[in-house]
């Protein structure tokens, strides 16, 4: 399915015009967090699509002066051979977006690193919990205004003063 | 029936010439117990990253673990000595000094690598890894790369048995 018919089909489901993401790679559509689970529901049961699998879920900051963060949901029909992408931005302030284990499983594992990381909560998950960093860590490390804790468990953390914020 | 090959009596020769014919070794007591403990270093199994491959590169043939007595114990309380292979992070931390702390003494510890030397790569912003494995539990041999060939190990563990042979386990 060429790109073009693809953003057809996305605005077709969505029922209003979908913004495409520039720069990014394959072809991603900008949604609103509230139309996600109507839409992975279309799509997964789409007789043209059939996407049968969420391959990832990446968490992204832009940066410090950013309001909001994003979410970048890779999904794929290997059926149907198609890769594309939709991306959900969510204020910082207030980041919770709604589960898709529901609809794919293997976001199970996938949104919980993302709170682990990111600090966004996933409504209606089943078992929200840290899955990389131990449970009683402090703050989110990916986040770009991530301070790391001066000590764990009686244990320095960082080697020094410099290293403990992200320089980038 | 008489067996093929070279006579018993005809190989002990040289251990006659050596030792005399009335088969005694005068030695102090320290260091015979120092001489069996390091013989027999048991090792506890586990590894944490790439470093383990090269410990269990170790235990292989061609460089042969077992001949300095180095049997891979799967528990800390069959165990002599600790072989942190690998990046330790907090996570891992409190299980590490866990598994320490169930060793029966004396226990050693060899830690090998950059990452359980000092963090290695993760030093600066690695805000997930310990910095250094002598930070929770005490290390007796540091062993540097990333990750050190068997060979770098082997001598790690020969260091080791060097400071064994030094203590003494009667004297206070």
């Amino acid at each position: 399915m060429s790109e073009q018919l693809l953003h057809e089909k996305v605005q077709v489901i969505c029922g209003r015009d979908v913004q495409q993401a520039e720069q990014y790679s394959p072809i991603t559509f900008r949604l609103q967090p509230d139309e996600l689970m109507g839409f992975f529901e279309r799509i997964k049961s789409d007789t043209d699509l059939y996407i049968d699998r969420l391959s990832c879920i990446t968490g992204i900051d832009p940066g410090k002066d950013s309001e909001h963060m994003e979410v970048l949901y890779h999904l794929e029909s290997i059926t149907a051979g198609i890769l594309f992408a939709v991306l959900i931005s969510v204020p910082k302030s207030n980041p919770i977006i709604p589960s898709v284990q529901s609809i794919w499983k293997s976001a199970n594992w996938l949104e919980r690193e993302i709170f682990d990381m990111y600090g966004i909560h996933f409504s209606g998950h089943p078992d929200l919990r840290r899955i990389l960093m131990p449970a009683d860590w402090e703050g989110y490390p990916l986040r770009k205004d991530y301070v790391t804790q001066n000590e764990y468990h009686g244990i320095q953390v960082e080697a020094n003063e410099e290293s403990k914020t992200n320089s980038l | 029936m008489e067996t093929p090959g070279t006579p018993l009596a005809e190989l002990g020769k040289p251990y006659r010439e050596s030792f005399g014919n009335s088969g005694i070794i005068v030695s102090k007591i320290d260091d015979l117990l120092n001489w069996s403990r390091l013989s027999s270093m048991f090792p506890m199994t586990f590894g944490l990253a790439c470093c383990a491959i090269e410990f269990m590169s170790t235990g292989t043939q061609p460089y042969d673990m077992d001949r300095f007595g180095m049997a891979p114990r799967a528990t800390p309380r069959q165990s002599d000595v600790m072989i942190v292979a690998g990046t330790v992070t907090f996570k891992m931390a409190d299980r590490i000094k866990r598994l320490y702390e169930q060793m029966a003494e004396p226990r050693y510890v060899i830690s090998m690598g950059s990452c359980s030397n000092c963090g290695g790569p993760y030093w600066q912003h690695g805000y997930h890894v310990v910095k250094g494995v002598d930070k929770i539990i005490p290390v007796d041999v540091y062993v540097p790369g990333c990750p050190p060939r068997p060979e770098a190990l082997i001598e790690g563990i020969l260091k080791l048995h060097e400071k064994i042979k030094t203590e003494s386990l009667l004297q206070s």
